[in-house]
């Protein structure tokens, strides 16, 4: 009876990306602080489960590629090597491959072979510095038995078709050293082996051959004896890199025969000049087969057939990318993480996958739940059984039964909101990463300090409040903080430091990322702004009104352009998003000293706590998040604009007056502004006042799509039921200040004049 | 009740007949799918929707949900009454490229549920531009009444909810 496991899959890809997860802050935290043998543990055991994991589902690419991984983890946490910030970086890499092969996986997909088998290729070589040739088959020892039977059963066998089963799903291979040890138990004579005389030619690199690599495949062979002979060797100065002026002279032990050695420069035979003398007994072609598991050991994957016979026992699929990539050289490598990097598809925002995703919530939570429902059965009984045989002098108990349901029912929904709810540290886990790597890249020095990661926020709105903190982030590191010579120059330290705070006020989320850079810089955007027309010339802006300018679509103030930043694409989408998810954003700055973005959020997306208002014989709610204040006022302190349009000068500013009636064209008997109230609100940097007949008390109300049977509503984002069953609109602030305008109410979106009394005052 | 031979009957006519709800409006008889109507409702408050074709009423809450209420004595172009205590709503489930919806239509009364055989259904003439009826399937004789079979997919699309403004 087999099992399916494949319902197993998402759970297996969901706590690798979490081991995933982990591994990078070990590993992160381990590049700054001294060793610390327990992250070094973690690290490993991460890896370590993810083989296993994919071993069992049958992931073997995966599996195969973890194994090394976990290999070299384990010499490190043996003691048997030393922590390098290289190994670090491989790792950081590494974790990044496998994060996109669990996506391949989990796509079913085709995996990037070249990626991971070059990845695996500098594992090894990592693993495999500076160590002896017992050493190294003292780390590989992972064979099982049934393997290693296999092995021999075959190493015995038939020549003539060998071929090499690797084994499947086991989640492990054998390595070149056990296959050395093998070879060093078969019946073996005296030494025997070539002398081989190896001259590339000079254009031998250009075409993709690397000489090191030969070496290597003949070292696994046997016991190569290698001299270099740089007599070919022009000088310095003269120097092509990509020139080939070294010869080798080697010896080499082994018991392969001589046709099997030629086969290792099979690639470069028209390149080179080459000279095999064999001496000693040379063993008969039969051996061909451990010669072929011993280039098999270089197969990364078990997932590649092996071949038939000899010849075809060089897979192109893993010789031909083996030359082709020096692997010897980092270069390659990393360039390529960068650009898989940026290829990778953004990790940890949970995707844009039609997929049900799941939430982790502490049972603490659960319990609480359960204690609740469990009180509002109680009261729910109480009052049907009061129902049932009511008499009027029961009504004192059917007023406390309920006040006790208000009460139930009101934690009841705290509770599963909370449930909904979880920390902010998910979100600020990738920065350190981040900031690492884009320290890195510029040339710059930063220090991340993040506070407030406990806070917790509605798990919808925290995946989609990631790309904008990142977008955000990225300013700051780009734009924002300066080189370390020219803070050094301002008198500042030569590591910038951004902050990213987080902390609750009133009944939302507020985030701060700040840093202490060169700030904002006024003129600029001002000069930039008047440019684009977006200005006045003669304008006269606050501050504040002036960095908001920087969210405009396009806005731009950047001298160079770089891959991170500066295209002026990014903030009037930051701004949308955040005012999709019902928040705002809001900059400050000090030129030359720092500057700090605000994002207010609020904590959940289904719930809004509203101010209902009456107009004409309409209710609204208008949500209090967007509520500055309200007040009442009288026709003389308004000023007629153009002729049309009404400002009210509150305060150091002028602010437009949008009668809800007109908006959302009903009839009202109440049209002089002394007779209503005016609801000064805020919506997408911009103020405005709606004028309303009254106020009726404020409410938390549950957001009700109108899309879903109507359509979208320009001005309203919503609908309510109220207490009586009758639906309520929930009115969207920067809508109406957009409609306002769009019907003609309102004169000039926005910036309006510190001030200056108008031309056309009055009446 | 029916006969066993009579539904018998009644399945073997079942690929040439439908079953339609009628309901009375503005003393015509209209009649749409069975299958589609959800519920019919008393008639109760809507809330207005700002700047929203004259023929949707507004919403309505039903259970939860929010539901438009469309009036199709203004769709058709004929003039508003006053809902009286007899004014129902006809809850229909209708699929339009959006996907489906929920709306509700204003009825002055619901009447039967009748069976229709294919042949009976003849088709609307076509009245010209002025008048616009391609939300009208056919037009069915019961007992030697009129009733026009509507196409209710059709009665509210999407693209006619902002170009009817024009056309009215």
């Amino acid at each position: 009876m087999t099992i399916d496991l494949s319902q197993f899959h998402q759970t297996f890809f969901e706590e690798s990306a979490e081991g995933l997860d982990e591994m990078e802050s070990g590993l992160l935290a381990l590049e700054i602080g001294a060793d610390n043998n327990e992250t070094i543990n973690t690290i490993f055991r991460g890896a370590h489960s993810i083989k296993g994991g994919a071993g069992t589902f049958g992931f073997d690419a995966i599996a195969g590629f973890t194994h090394v991984m976990e290999t070299l983890m384990d010499e490190i946490r043996g003691g048997n090597k030393e922590l390098t910030k290289e190994i670090v970086e491989a790792f950081l890499q590494s974790v990044d491959c496998l994060r996109d092969m669990m996506m391949v996986e989990q796509h079913h997909e085709e995996h990037d072979m070249d990626r991971v088998n070059a990845m695996q290729v500098e594992l090894e070589s990592l693993l495999h510095e500076g160590k002896t040739e017992e050493e190294i088959a003292a780390i590989d020892e992972e064979i099982t038995e049934d393997e290693f039977e296999a092995l021999l059963d075959q190493l015995h066998g038939d020549s003539g078709a060998p071929t090499v089963e690797t084994p499947a799903g086991s989640g492990e291979f054998p390595s070149e050293s056990e296959y050395q040890e093998i070879l060093d138990q078969l019946p073996g004579g005296d030494d025997r082996g070539c002398n081989i005389r190896f001259k590339p030619h000079p254009d031998l690199m250009a075409n993709g051959n690397d000489p090191l690599h030969i070496l290597r495949e003949l070292e696994g062979m046997g016991d190569l004896t290698v001299h270099a002979d740089l007599s070919g060797l022009v000088s310095f100065d003269q120097i092509d890199p990509a020139d080939m002026g070294i010869a080798w002279d080697m010896k080499l032990i082994t018991d392969a025969s001589e046709e099997v050695v030629k086969e290792a420069f099979a690639w470069v035979e028209g390149a080179c000049d080459l000279e095999i003398k064999p001496f000693g007994n040379i063993t008969e072609p039969a051996d061909p087969a451990e010669k072929e598991n011993t280039m098999e050991a270089k197969a990364v994957t078990q997932t590649v057939p092996s071949g038939e016979a000899v010849v075809e026992s060089k897979p192109a699929v893993q010789q031909k990318p083996a030359p082709e990539k020096p692997v010897s050289e980092k270069k390659p490598a990393a360039s390529q993480a960068p650009v898989a990097a940026a290829n990778r598809p953004k990790a940890g925002s949970g995707g844009d996958h039609a997929e049900v995703t799941s939430i982790r919530v502490g049972i603490d939570k659960i319990d609480a739940l359960i204690n609740m429902v469990g009180e509002l059965v109680i009261t729910q009984s109480m009052l049907s059984q009061l129902g049932s045989r009511f008499e009027m002098n029961d009504l004192p108990n059917l007023v406390d039964g309920l006040v006790d349901l208000e009460r139930n029912s009101r934690d009841l929904q705290e509770a599963v909101m909370r449930v909904r709810m979880v920390p902010i540290s998910f979100a600020f886990a990738r920065f350190p990463r981040l900031v690492r790597d884009l320290g890195n890249k510029m040339g710059k020095q930063f220090e991340l300090v993040m506070l407030g990661e406990t806070t917790e926020l509605d798990k919808t709105v925290m995946e989609k409040i990631g790309d904008p903190l990142v977008h955000l982030v990225r300013n700051s590191l780009d734009h924002g903080i300066e080189t370390p010579d020219v803070r050094k120059a301002a008198g500042k330290p030569e590591t910038g430091t951004l902050t990213l705070s987080a902390y609750h006020q009133g009944g939302n989320i507020v985030i701060e990322i700040k840093d202490d850079g060169a700030g904002l810089n006024k003129e600029k955007i001002l000069a930039k702004a008047r440019e684009r027309g977006l200005v006045d010339d003669d304008e006269v802006l606050s501050d504040d009104k002036v960095y908001e300018l920087v969210m405009q679509a396009g806005f731009s103030t950047a001298d160079t352009v770089s891959d991170v930043s500066g295209r002026g694409v990014g903030m009037d989408v930051v701004q949308r998003n955040i005012s999709g998810l019902g928040g705002s954003i809001e900059i400050s700055s000090e030129q030359g000293k720092c500057t700090t973005v605000t994002i207010r959020l609020p904590l959940t997306l289904a719930i809004v706590d509203g101010q209902i208002v009456r107009v004409g014989d309409q209710i609204y709610i208008v949500p209090l998040i967007s509520i500055v204040e309200t007040i009442q006022i009288n026709d003389e302190q308004i000023n007629a604009v153009a002729g049309k349009a009404e400002v009210l000068r509150l305060r150091e500013s002028y602010i437009q007056i949008i009668r809800m009636y007109d908006v959302f064209s009903l009839e009202s008997k109440v049209t002089k502004l002394s007779e209503g109230l005016l609801v000064v609100v805020e919506g997408d940097g911009q103020k405005a006042g709606l004028f309303v007949d009254e106020l009726l008390g404020q409410q938390q109300v549950v957001i009700k799509s109108l899309e879903s049977n109507y359509e979208r509503v320009d001005g309203v984002s919503g609908a309510t039921i109220l207490g009586d069953g009758t639906v309520a609109l929930i009115a969207d602030v920067s809508g109406i200040i957009k409609l306002a305008h769009e019907l003609g109410l309102t004169d000039r979106m926005g910036l309006v004049q510190d001030g200056k009394d108008t031309a056309a005052a009055s009446a | 009740m029916e006969t066993a031979v009579q539904m018998e009957e009644e399945h073997n006519l079942e690929d040439e007949s439908r079953q339609f709800l009628t309901f009375t409006l503005a003393e015509e008889e209209y009649g749409v799918d069975i299958l589609r109507v959800q519920e019919v409702k008393g008639w109760a408050p809507v809330t207005k929707i700002p700047r929203s074709p004259d023929y949707v009423q507004g919403v309505l809450n039903l259970r939860g949900t929010i539901v438009p209420v469309v009036d199709l004595r203004m769709r058709f172009h004929l003039d508003r009454i006053d809902y009286t205590r007899r004014t129902v709503i006809v809850v229909i489930n209708i699929e339009i490229d959006a996907g489906r919806r929920v709306i509700g239509v204003v009825a002055d009364g619901v009447s039967d549920v009748i069976n229709v055989p294919v042949e009976n259904v003849k088709d609307a003439p076509d009245f010209g531009t002025k008048v616009h009826t391609d939300f009208i399937s056919g037009l069915a004789t019961i007992d030697e009444n009129m009733v026009m079979l509507l196409d209710i997919d059709k009665l509210l699309t999407a693209a006619e909810i902002k170009g009817l403004d024009s056309l009215a």
